[in-house]
């Protein structure tokens, strides 16, 4: 008995250990983000500023312009992630409930896109961008981002376990098509959706190297290509950095914890019996 | 008015697999109709085809005497109740009842008005502001009953509504939808691979077996003259039982020998006067199980070994076997179950059926 309360501390101490060494440098990040101009590149380094302060934040919005930065990351994050989730759960849709020849075949060549690397893609797209005239505008990063096939086929998935008879009887109903997926497909789906769309804004929000490729104005920059720029131009100023890294992950954060209890239903759908 | 008919309708998949094989049958106004069979013989493709779920291969369909082949199901004036219940699951029963006439554009007023008339109907006011997965199997089936009933079609369709209850639920729900029947006074076609439930609810039984219709008859027409050995084999319970055998003349009948020449039985002559005699060889015999006495005095009984005695309370089923021909005995006699001793069995003959090459003579 003893023995097995040992072993249960000795688990505990080393998970406590695990989310601290994990944790430290993220609270770090937001200490320092508080920090006066060089405190925190100090000898031994200071966990907590001396003096808290806001100055760093003040200067990223008044000397830095990350406003704008912000504005356009929120602008395309949250385009690509409503229309692409609109399009990939109507092309779900199709490819789950419709039934067409060549349904299947088309399905495998789509998923198979999937094994070429996205950096194998990006100067082809960048040309094809370039004669519709769009680098350098939100569509250069909206556009590529309509549909992708891993959110069709993660919502194929899901919805493959809604029985056909639900669709049948919203037919015999009178819904039409469209209606069919508005107010039953969709809804059904619906945690589904909150996970591919938290995918869909980290993965455009966090985006780096295709903003910075297509945006060379920089007042279209995203908080990414902001915070590449800034590192070479003020590397000294560690603190100011530690602030444009916390504005960067806080919208993140925000998201996560508003969308976490259906995040969690999609990714445990199918998981356990209901 | 809205009989249905159905003329020579095939449904073929793939261009080569036949799953409904040019069925006919027709229904007229508020008749009940039951289509039967096992699983596979395209009683649910038939049905769909009926809502316009599945497209005809081939032949006609008409409602109320109006072609609807063409016709989307929403127009086809139909409702229908699925197996599992498809209620829709971020819907309350009252959205879910109400979804139909919303789509239709019913004035809100109506809708109420009608909703609250079917959850009366079917006794579920209480359960309106539920979602579908705080209900019960048997609540959940009244809803979709009443989603079906809000409509007020003119031909209710039924595919397998009862199967996902417990038996005794689907006692409940078949006096439910009988009585519904009734009160409604409308055409219901119920699709159910069990014979229970075709001999207790319809007016008519269309029974099928590998996309072809068997026969169409009343429950009870079905039971006494089947007319084939799939059908006396499929209706009825416990299953009837066949022998195979010979049939020869004797004096004012004919005599049935087993196949393993050990039994024979007299088959008189008002039963066995249509027999060709030509056509006797390979003949079976059928016997349904409550026309087999047991413990019989006949002077004509023969002897059976016990192979298990189940007790049902108002009366017990016999398995018997003679020299390892099995058969099933319903009797209200009740034996000792651990019974090892032969029994003494005797043939109604009055109510043997007899079937060459599948048909029945």
């Amino acid at each position: 008995m003893t023995n097995r309360k040992s072993k249960k501390i000795l688990l505990n101490l080393l998970l406590i250990l695990i989310a601290v060494v994990t944790l430290a440098p993220f609270l770090w990040m937001i200490s320092a983000s508080f920090m006066h101009d060089g405190h925190a590149s100090t000898y031994p380094p200071s966990f907590l500023p001396d003096k808290f302060t806001l100055t760093q934040y003040t200067k990223l919005f008044t000397k830095l312009d990350i406003a704008t930065n912000i504005v356009n990351s929120f602008i395309l994050s949250i385009s690509v992630t409503g229309i692409s989730l609109f399009l990939n759960s109507m092309a779900a849709y199709a490819f789950t409930k419709f039934r067409f020849k060549g349904k299947e075949k088309l399905f495998t060549i789509l998923l198979s896109s999937m094994i070429i690397p996205s950096q194998v893609t990006m100067l082809p797209l960048f040309l094809m961008l370039k004669e519709m005239g769009v680098i350098n505008t939100y569509f250069a990063i909206i556009i590529p981002g309509l549909a992708n096939i891993f959110g069709i086929f993660l919502i194929r998935q899901y919805a493959q376990a809604i029985p056909d008879s639900l669709f049948e009887a919203a037919k015999i109903d009178g819904a039409s098509d469209f209606q069919i997926y508005s107010k039953i497909f969709l809804p059904i789906i619906k945690p589904i959706l909150v996970t591919l769309a938290l995918f869909t804004f980290m993965g455009t929000w966090n985006d780096f190297l295709w903003p910075l490729i297509t945006l060379t104005d920089q007042s279209m920059y995203t908080l990414p290509v902001a915070m590449s720029n800034m590192m070479s131009e003020h590397s000294k100023d560690p603190e100011l950095m530690m602030a444009g890294s916390v504005l960067t992950i806080l919208p993140i954060i925000i998201v996560f914890l508003i969308m976490q209890k259906q995040y969690i239903k999609g990714l445990m759908m199918g998981s356990v019996k209901e | 008015m809205a009989a249905v008919e159905v003329k020579n309708i095939s449904k073929i998949y793939d261009g080569n697999t036949k799953v409904v094989d040019n069925v006919n049958f027709e229904i007229k106004d508020k008749e009940f109709v039951v289509l039967v069979g096992p699983s596979g013989c395209g009683k649910s493709t038939t049905l769909r085809m009926i809502a316009g779920l599945e497209e005809i291969t081939e032949g006609e369909i008409y409602i109320a005497g109006e072609l609807i082949n063409n016709i989307a199901p929403s127009k086809r004036d139909i409702a229908m109740v699925f197996q599992n219940y498809a209620l829709y699951p971020h819907m309350t029963v009252f959205e879910n009842m109400a979804f139909g006439l919303k789509i239709k554009k019913t004035s809100k007023a109506d809708i109420i008005e009608r909703v609250h008339e079917a959850a009366n109907i079917l006794e579920i006011e209480q359960l309106l502001n539920r979602k579908p997965k705080a209900l019960s199997g048997g609540q959940k089936q009244r809803v979709a009953l009443g989603r079906a009933i809000v409509r007020k079609p003119k031909v209710f369709l039924f595919d397998e509504p009862l199967s996902n209850l417990d038996a005794k639920l689907r006692g409940q729900m078949r006096i439910e939808i009988s009585k519904l029947h009734k009160k409604l006074g409308v055409t219901m076609i119920y699709v159910t691979h069990d014979q229970t439930e075709a001999m207790t609810m319809g007016d008519k039984i269309v029974v099928m077996k590998d996309g072809v219709v068997q026969q169409i008859d009343e429950p009870i027409k079905l039971y006494k003259n089947p007319k084939n050995k799939f059908v006396a084999g499929f209706i009825g319970s416990p299953t009837m039982n066949f022998f195979t055998g010979k049939l020869n003349v004797e004096n004012n009948g004919f005599r049935f020998t087993c196949a393993n020449n050990e039994f024979t039985i007299f088959i008189p002559n008002n039963r066995a006067e249509t027999v060709n005699i030509n056509n006797t060889d390979s003949l079976t015999i059928g016997v349904r199980p409550e026309d087999i006495i047991i413990n019989s005095s006949d002077s004509a009984s023969i002897k059976a070994n016990v192979d298990l005695i189940e007790t049902l309370g108002s009366e017990s089923l016999y398995h018997l076997n003679i020299a390892g021909q099995k058969f099933i005995v319903k009797s209200t006699v009740h034996l000792d179950k651990n019974i090892t001793n032969d029994v003494k069995v005797s043939f109604n003959s009055k109510n043997i059926h007899l079937f060459i090459n599948e048909s029945a003579i």
